[in-house]
């Protein structure tokens, strides 16, 4: 059977740094920050006090009332990110062939605000055990592909990829690969997290996996600096459409570009840490690349996962070398973390929207908060510090990696 | 309107989005309020909460609409 080939011909984001695409590319390229003190919850009692939530975000804005009380955040955020991508695409809704649609979303944790809330609600009660009936299905972390399937429709495979912070590569990667293999001609993907609260904030904070520069929240997030001390927090969603190519053709559609690889492998090491020497980050690119034989050269910017913790972005830097070897030094990598915050199991969608948008437009986005080189980290690597650069970008990868050593990438490439 | 239909009310309003001329006492949960399963089920829990009583299930499976909610309030209410 010969393979499909598959196309991008949608795009949306609701995120720390806009609320639409234009937006969040605007920031992304001017190297803004979206971390600020947290306005959710009371931060008095917690190691850290900032995060890059989504600004001034009101339910109210998108939903009616009684769809909202129904919605985690994480879903509320995965159905706007999908409506624009949707849009964005120009597929008729009503005329598509329905069965030939699916959804693969991506949510690392799902609804933990909802959870919370209902625990609470248990444990200061007289403990009769009286949950609201739509505490799980505003909970589990597939029901945000079920919403989305429901608003449209679209009735082709349908479910959630969980994998932590590697979750949304992984559902990018799926619906790439079924739409290659014929199961559906068209795939709503990306992902969605909600995750800056208090059991949120004070779990990683426990993992000591977050950063802690409270006296200045934007400059916190700093890949690769040697004074790099953690993750800052993100939250927010970012949608694609995948199609078929010869679908998309058909109907006259914008194409952003190809999508030419996934892989996905395991470190097999650790429930945290990175493999020292990035194995299972070096066999996930190795992988991706695999898939339509595409040389190593043939890529100009990566993506990183860079999340700014001491351990992971040196494994990555190792293993991009390994993979990569001389032509390691002609990349352009950054770290888009570095602005928007990490947005755990939504983060490899938000970061395929930058590395796509760097196809479209000739622009490589920046690593921002860069200060003190770290002697772990080659300095003749190319993060594209500072400032975004000018660059032809052919194809793009992206690289997202999970607690419990889940490795992701996924490859992009003009056509 | 008695003080039990006011607030029966209200919570209706508020948990199934619907409009206050809706809500009359022949009103249907499910055929005209657009309530589904679960929604019915989180209406009965808020009765209870509000009026700080217990509704059994095969109790709770005979509240169909509006009247029928205030009714078995009102009688069993404290």
């Amino acid at each position: 059977m010969e393979l499909k080939r598959v196309v991008v011909t949608g795009l949306g984001a609701i995120t720390p740094l806009g609320n639409s695409i234009d937006e969040l590319w605007n920031n992304l390229v001017n190297g803004v920050s979206g971390a600020a003190p947290i306005t959710r919850f009371d931060t008095t009692n917690f190691k850290t006090k900032f995060a890059c939530e989504v600004k001034n975000y009101n339910s109210n804005d998108y939903f009616d009332r009684k769809e909202a009380r129904k919605l985690d955040m994480f879903a509320q955020f995965a159905l706007i990110a999908s409506e624009q991508a949707v849009q964005d695409s120009g597929i008729d809704t009503e005329s598509i062939d329905h069965d030939q649609v699916g959804v693969i979303w991506g949510a690392g944790i799902g609804g933990i605000q909802t959870f919370t809330e209902e625990i609470k609600g248990f444990v200061n009660n007289d403990g009769n055990p009286r949950f609201n009936p739509f505490f799980i299905p505003k909970m589990i972390g597939d029901i945000a592909a079920g919403h989305i399937s429901m608003k449209y429709g679209f009735r082709g495979p349908n479910y959630n990829t969980v994998s932590a912070c590697a979750s949304s590569t992984n559902a990018i990667g799926d619906a790439y690969n079924l739409i290659r293999l014929g199961k559906a001609k068209v795939f709503v993907t990306g992902g969605s997290e909600a995750a800056i609260c208090e059991a949120g904030m004070g779990g990683f904070n426990s993992m000591q996996a977050l950063s802690t520069r409270n006296d200045d929240p934007t400059t916190a997030s700093r890949p690769f600096d040697k004074d790099r001390d953690g993750f800052v927090m993100g939250e927010g969603g970012a949608a694609l459409i995948l199609e078929e190519y010869e679908h998309a053709v058909a109907r006259g559609a914008k194409i952003y570009c190809e999508v030419i690889g996934s892989g996905m492998t395991a470190d097999a090491h650790h429930l945290t840490a990175p493999h020292p020497e990035g194995l299972g980050a070096k066999n996930v690119m190795l992988m991706a690349l695999k898939d339509n034989d595409t040389k190593a050269e043939d890529i100009d910017y990566i993506n990183v996962h860079g999340t700014a913790t001491p351990r992971g972005d040196i494994a990555e830097t190792l293993a991009i070398k390994e993979v990569f070897g001389e032509h390691a030094y002609k990349l352009n990598i950054s770290s888009t973390k570095s602005m928007t915050g990490h947005l755990l199991g939504a983060a490899g969608a938000i970061e395929s929207i930058a590395c796509i948008m760097a196809i479209k437009e000739g622009i490589v986005p920046p690593t921002i908060n860069h200060f003190t080189d770290d002697p772990e980290i080659d300095p003749k690597l190319n993060m594209t510090y500072h400032k975004a650069e000018k660059r032809e970008v052919k194809a793009a990868l992206s690289n997202t990696f999970g607690f419990g050593g889940h490795n992701a990438s996924v490859i992009f490439k003009a056509i | 309107m008695s003080d039990i239909a006011s607030r029966v009310k209200a919570i209706i309003v508020d948990k199934l989005g619907v409009d206050e001329t809706e809500v009359t006492p022949e009103a249907s949960f499910t055929n005209d309020l657009g309530a589904d399963s679960l929604d019915t089920v989180e209406l009965i829990m808020e009765f209870e909460k509000e009026f700080n009583i217990a509704i059994p299930d095969d109790q709770a499976e005979n509240i169909g609409t509006v009247g029928d909610a205030i009714s078995y309030i009102e009688e069993n209410a404290k």
